[in-house]
């Protein structure tokens, strides 16, 4: 049977079919089931008491705002890093680019370490900060930096490849068409990259929603001000509170889902945009 | 290399990344290692080979050389079956790889501790049987397999769909087994990715701060990874001594983003 020699004319189907649900049954899905399970075992009134208390409130209010700053930042730095590093050839260039790693390189706890000490009123930028009404130790304005550290990488690495596929005959022919460099940037280069700018934010907030390690050194963790989820979570579980835990640990769980769908429908926008322009 | 002359506007932006990148990334890692070094090399070696740190930074090793192999074979698995077969679901098993990558570590702790846990699916079973899987070693490897699982695979399947099958095809009709096609054809071409995957993998294992955290109880000397380590130097106001153990895995993210320039320069050729 010659199409079903053509379809398996490859060997290893089995094993690693096997290998890969053995894992997956095991490390991944079976945890996330018990806890799925834990939820729907509470009962939705009691479910909806804790997700709904004033506590997680303004836990999600402080997380989602702080990562909505932390995004905008990294859009903005993320897009003229991006920018410098495919357009300009100068000398430390492979360097930068190497560096723009780091945040993803470096374990949180130690990035978290290092922002709270620099920030610190004695600290290397503190001491110039505080005295100026910047106070970011204990405050949103801490949770938003260690956000926005930790997940730098997230515009710089989706937008990179898409501006130096960016078609420069195009770009040529609109300026031998009279059009000035911003006409340029915003008609032709603005367009072609928007769809991966977007898939690189909804990263980068999805990170700093999540975002832990970091956060918790320098936000100083006080109810209702710089309390995130992931830490709300953390205090639940230290007093043997398992079912909040597991409730609010579901509605992040649940952001995740809807990030990972909306990442996909991102690139799949992307996909055909690539397409279209081919 | 030669250079047009630049226009104000480039400068202007060269010079203002250069600005970023000196106080976002260069500073602070400078700040790490003049800290861990304040109090001269003595106490630094000291702060290192002070038991408790010298156990977490064996602890820290050990979980990656165990987590590192696992999910490298189980990558080169799951990309072998993706991007070599075609079939029902291949997209939803590419997804559920993916997932604990966009999750807070945080809730991957979590979802462990209601898998193992005294209040978990299994508690009552492992308790029966006298097994205990929280706040131990194997917690911490459980757990940071779980968060590294799709780092492998993610930079194995786009290299291995846009390299497509017709090299094996030619060892498999040339008389080669399925084994010999894997050691002498699929291999050689996805070595890079492979060291690259576990450069990314181990990484994250010897980072992980948010799931370890929920997991492992911090059992000084016993369940203390770096990370966590470094947390309870600083809850101890021990500042000198967080930095130092904070210096060892700064070195390692060095290493890393080192091995990644080399290793991204090498596949583009």
């Amino acid at each position: 049977m010659p199409n079903q020699r053509s379809k398996h004319l490859l060997p290893g189907f089995g094993l690693t079919m096997g290998i890969s649900l053995f894992y997956i049954t095991l490390i991944i899905l079976l945890p996330i089931a018990a806890m799925l399970l834990k939820v729907a075992g509470m009962g939705l009134p009691e479910f909806w008491r804790i997700i709904s208390s004033r506590r997680a409130i303004a836990a999600y209010q402080i997380t989602f705002s702080s990562a909505f700053y932390a995004t905008i930042i990294n859009g903005t730095v993320g897009l003229l890093l991006a920018w410098v590093l495919t357009r300009y050839r100068f000398p430390g260039r492979r360097i930068l680019d190497a560096l723009v790693d780091l945040p993803f390189a470096l374990p949180t706890a130690v990035a978290g370490l290092v922002l709270v000490t620099l920030f610190a009123d004695t600290g290397w930028y503190g001491q110039f900060l505080e005295p100026n009404g910047f106070k970011v130790n204990y405050t949103q304005l801490g949770i938003v930096l260690a956000m926005a550290f930790t997940s730098i990488p997230f515009v710089v690495r989706a937008v990179q490849p898409v501006l130096e596929g960016v078609d420069e005959s195009l770009e040529a022919a609109a300026a031998s068409l009279g059009a000035n460099r911003w006409q340029i940037f915003t008609r032709i280069i603005w367009p072609t990259i928007l769809p991966a700018f977007a898939g690189g934010c909804v990263l980068s907030f999805a990170r700093s929603l999540g975002e832990f390690g970091a956060v918790v050194f320098i936000a100083g963790n006080i109810p209702g001000v710089t309390e995130i989820v992931s830490l709300l979570i953390y205090i639940r579980l230290d007093e043997y509170d398992y079912e909040a835990a597991a409730a609010l640990a579901f509605v992040l769980l649940l952001v995740a889902f809807l990030t990972l769908a909306a990442v996909n429908a991102l690139s799949a926008w992307q996909t055909r945009y690539v397409e279209r322009s081919a | 290399m030669m250079t047009p002359k630049r226009s104000s506007a480039e400068i202007t932006l060269i010079a203002a990344a250069f600005l970023i990148a000196a106080f976002v990334l260069v500073l602070p890692l400078a700040l790490i290692f003049s800290f861990a070094l304040r109090e001269g090399l003595a106490v630094y070696v000291a702060n290192i080979v002070e038991p408790n740190t010298l156990h977490a930074i064996w602890l820290t090793i050990m979980t990656a050389l165990l987590v590192v192999p696992v999910n490298i074979v189980v990558g080169a698995a799951l990309a072998w079956l993706v991007t070599r077969f075609r079939f029902r679901g291949r997209q939803l098993l590419i997804s559920i790889v993916e997932l604990p990558a966009s999750m807070s570590p945080i809730v991957a702790g979590v979802v462990y501790l209601f898998l193992y846990g005294g209040q978990g699916l299994l508690g009552p079973f492992l308790q029966a049987n006298g097994l205990q899987v929280m706040f131990t070693p194997l917690a911490i490897v459980l757990v940071s397999l779980f968060v590294t699982a799709p780092f492998a695979a993610r930079e194995l399947i786009p290299l291995m769909s846009q390299q497509g099958t017709e090299d094996e095809e030619a060892a498999l009709s040339l008389g080669a087994n399925g084994w010999q096609m894997f050691w002498h054809v699929t291999l050689p071409n996805i070595s890079w990715a492979l060291v690259y995957g576990a450069v990314l993998t181990n990484a994250r294992v010897m980072g992980e701060f948010g799931a370890v955290s929920v997991v492992s109880g911090a059992i000084r000397g016993q369940t203390n990874t770096l990370p966590l380590q470094i947390n309870l130097l600083f809850n101890d106001f021990n500042v000198t001594g967080a930095f130092a153990a904070a210096s060892t895995l700064t070195l390692i993210a060095v290493v890393t983003l080192v091995l990644k320039s080399i290793l991204e320069s090498r596949r583009h050729g």
